[in-house]
């Protein structure tokens, strides 16, 4: 029987103390799990909490083990699986450098403004554009892009909320 | 009253003594001297200075394990540390209550690879349930209080607090332990109720029950077993235990089926294959109890009690999990048994009984024994017999020793059996055979011993010398790494490469150089005096050299990857074909 295999973003909401992330780190190496993306910062600076948000995949039962075993984790508060939570708002940031002149320069400024990209630095010979998006829609302009000289790109990966009025 | 200022190893005097900590094991060092010297200077907490760290901390499991409370470990920072690793990762993998100090370069020195800095929080960060560096000394006594409360509560687990030097000189100020309420850390104790309720309707419905219980039992504390032998003696169900579990249930107990697993008895694993209901208290579905997962209990529901979620569905999946303590669920379950006035099925339960029976008659345990050569199976059951009724506490090393003495020796009370299951570390029975008679002082103290893993901490018989506890080191000397020893017989042609213990010293003369008796068995005739003598010797630890059958297998065993109906039940059984393939790549 072949399990089938899910992809699931969680968001965590840890004390920001030394170590933490090492540890959730260290949870995934050390036990063998897929980290597709994780993101990090404090969101709460006065109680000293910080949220990752993190995609990772794996069978059901695996996914379920993820969960608990973060939970297990002295200093973790929350665990939510926001894809088993109903409908969710999931947004990546990514920075593109694109370097050339002539057709494709024009050509690359067309697409970023289909893409709803903005220009946030530009030379005569070269762009750097900011892309907010799901990360389908990152993926593609990031194919787009490939294709018209890009020549460096940084993601942060997902950051992710359910919807509707309740909150973490 | 203004608020008193003590240095930071005052402060962790004062802590420990809080907690209700009084013997702590430790060894000394230059990043840990302010506490050493605070040490000095009071008498209420007793120092076991041991020989080696990886020993304070077996040493801790073995008096941590045996009186309930927790373990306390000294050891100073770089190699007292690393040496500290093993222990706390065996701590870790046993649930088993520890919180070690372990002694830091000065916060300013810290990342500048410094004389003696490790990082400790990194390195042991996956050998320890948590961790801690204290930098400040105003966080110092809050920090260790909480040490110990997430060591105990819960899942017991060992946690390091790394303490810099500078913080031990420091000044600030003491709070007391309070109720800790961890901000974030708050294990589940009271069960579910509707689970409970699901639970006891499965139980009353079983045609052919089993309780397969574990560890976790033995952590509850000694309510959970009181309340589990309730259970059990009300339903009449037959009962197996892990190895971790051995003594929650008595052993003399006609329910009592012995130990499960690898090396478990005939009937505990044929009665766990064909269950139609399991009832799983405190124990962990590890690979050496389930054999082939896909074969395991084919055809049974199954009830999980643990108090960590994560032990849930991790390698078989349960059809009713409940978290909490054992206790509070025992306590519960028997509650709702007895309000809805629930009885077993009792014909199916005479039939169940009838077969479990016709398994028991097999007598899986038997082995040949001569009047050539010492069994080691025999030599434990004179050692049984000669402890019967006697104060006694069990320590093992690791190897078939470990599982002859899980097989023969019978333990009617939890806390009372101390071995290392989990991590399966040879070398730690001396040692928490130290701590264990450090916490009882006038009971009998044997670890039963393998030659080979004698030889891992041996050097801890000077501490048992220097500190009056003496334990008695029983040595199953087969001259082999018996264990080893059969896998290559099994599943390597018998090709036994490196596993003969050679150049062993004569452990008769070791004892006396250290000036501990030493005593040697070679016939089956001297087997019962040399038993004898050394249950007389009180005043100094004894090395017992028992010379066993270099070839005999421990049996019954379940192979790698096989089911728990493929149980091989001696030498007849074809070893051959014992292991398929795919069951080589496991250990
Ligand atoms: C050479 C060798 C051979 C071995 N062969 C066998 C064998 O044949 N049979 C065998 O059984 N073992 C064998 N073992 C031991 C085996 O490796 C495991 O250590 C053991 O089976 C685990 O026991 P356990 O399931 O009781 O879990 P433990 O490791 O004792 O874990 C306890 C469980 O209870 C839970 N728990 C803790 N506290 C509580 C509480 N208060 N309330 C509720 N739940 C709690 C924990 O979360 C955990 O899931 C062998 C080991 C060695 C070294
Ligand atoms: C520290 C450590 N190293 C290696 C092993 C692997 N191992 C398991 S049993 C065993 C042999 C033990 O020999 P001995 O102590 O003589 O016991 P016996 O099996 O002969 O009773 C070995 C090497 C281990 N469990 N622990
Ligand atoms: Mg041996």
């Amino acid at each position: 029987m072949e399990e089938k295999i899910e992809k699931h973003t969680i968001a965590v909401l840890v004390d920001n103390e030394p170590g933490v992330l090492a540890r959730v780190i260290g949870l995934f190496s050390g036990r063998g799990y897929n980290i597709e993306s994780l993101t990090v910062a404090e969101v709460d600076g006065g109680a000293h909490l910080s949220r990752i948000t993190l995609v990772t995949s794996g069978t059901r039962q695996i996914v379920e083990q993820i969960k608990a075993q973060l939970s297990r984790l002295v200093p973790v508060h929350k665990v939510r699986d926001l894809t088993d939570n109903g409908p969710r708002v999931e947004r990546e940031l990514a920075l593109i450098k694109v370097a050339g002149t002539g057709e494709k320069r024009i050509e690359a400024l067309r697409l970023a403004d289909i893409y709803k990209a903005e220009v946030v630095d530009a030379t005569l010979t070269s762009f750097i554009f900011e892309l907010t998006g799901a990360t389908e829609h990152v993926d593609e302009f990031i194919a787009l892009m490939s294709q018209l000289g890009m020549v460096e790109t940084s993601r942060t990966g997902v950051l992710a909320m359910a919807k509707g009025p309740v909150g973490f | 009253m203004p608020e008193q200022k003590l240095t930071g190893a005052q402060i962790i005097i004062k802590a420990l003594k809080d907690q209700g900590v009084d013997v702590i094991f430790g060894y000394p060092g230059g990043a840990v001297l302010p506490i050493y010297d605070a040490l000095f200077q009071q008498n209420d907490l007793r120092h076991i200075l041991v020989r080696h760290e990886q020993a304070a901390v077996h040493a801790a499991e073995g008096y941590a394990r045996s009186t309930g409370k927790v373990g306390c470990v000294l050891v100073t920072s770089g190699p007292g540390a690393t040496n500290a690793v093993t222990g706390l990762l065996d701590a870790l993998c046993d649930s088993i209550p520890i919180v070690c100090l372990s002694g830091q370069v000065p916060t300013h020195l810290i990342g500048n690879d410094a004389f003696q800095e490790a990082d400790t929080t990194g390195i042991t960060r996956p050998c320890t349930k948590h961790n801690y560096l204290v930098k400040d000394v105003n966080n110092l006594a809050r920090t260790l209080h909480e040490a110990f409360y997430v060591a105990k509560t819960g899942r017991p687990g060992p946690v390091v607090v790394d303490l810099p030097k500078d913080v031990q000189f420091a000044e600030g100020t003491y709070v007391p332990p309070i109720e800790v309420k961890h901000k974030t850390y708050r294990p589940q104790v009271k069960p579910d109720m509707a689970r409970i309720e699901e639970a006891v309707e499965l139980i009353a419905s079983a045609k052919r029950p089993i309780f397969y219980t574990g560890g976790g039992v033995v952590n509850s504390g000694t309510m959970a077993s009181k309340l589990l032998t309730q259970f059990v003696k009300m339903t009449g169900f037959p009962i197996t235990s892990t190895l971790m579990g051995l003594g929650a249930f008595p052993a003399s107990d006609p329910q009592w089926l012995g130990m499960l697993g690898m090396h478990g008895t005939y009937e505990a694993n044929l009665a766990m294959y064909n269950c139609d209901v399991m009832i799983n208290i405190g124990a962990r579905f590890d690979d050496r109890v389930t054999g082939k997962i896909s074969a395991f209990a084919p055809n049974s529901k199954k009830i999980h009690v643990d108090i960590d979620p994560s032990s849930i569905n991790k390698n078989v999946v349960v059809d009713i999990p409940v978290i909490g303590d054992c206790a509070h669920v025992l306590e519960d379950m028997i509650r709702i048994w007895k309000a809805r006035q629930k009885r077993p099925d009792p014909a199916a339960l005479k039939e169940w009984w009838t077969e479990i029976k016709g398994w028991q008659a097999r007598n899986c345990l038997n082995y040949n024994h001569t009047e050539t050569v010492i069994k080691p199976q025999y030599a434990l059951e004179r050692l049984r017999d000669a402890l019967k009724g006697k104060d006694f506490y069990i320590t093992t090393e690791v190897g078939q020793h470990q599982m002859w003495a899980a097989q023969f020796m019978p333990f009617d009370q939890p806390n009372r059996w101390m071995t290392s299951g989990g991590l399966g570390t040879m070398g730690y029975g001396l040692p928490a055979a130290i701590g264990c008679q450090i916490a009882h002082p006038d009971s009998i103290v044997v670890d039963i011993s393998g030659e080979a893993s004698f030889l891992m901490n041996m050097q801890e018989i000077g501490t048992a010398v220097q500190f009056r506890a003496p334990v008695k080191i029983f040595i199953l000397n087969n001259q082999y790494m018996g264990m080893v020893r059969q896998w290559q017989e099994l599943l390597h042609g018998s090709r036994y490469s490196q596993s003969y213990s050679e150049a062993l010293p004569d452990f008769v003369k070791l004892a006396e150089a250290w000036g501990c008796a030493g005593l040697r068995a070679t016939t089956v005739a001297e087997v019962d005096a040399v038993i004898e003598k050394m249950l007389s010797i009180n005043d100094r630890p004894v090395i017992v050299d028992i010379a066993v059958d270099p070839k005999e297998n421990c049996f019954p065993m379940i192979p790698g990857g096989k089911a728990h109906n493929e149980i091989l039940l001696g030498p007849a059984d074809n070893p051959s074909n014992a292991t398929p393939e795919d069951g080589m790549v496991l250990v």
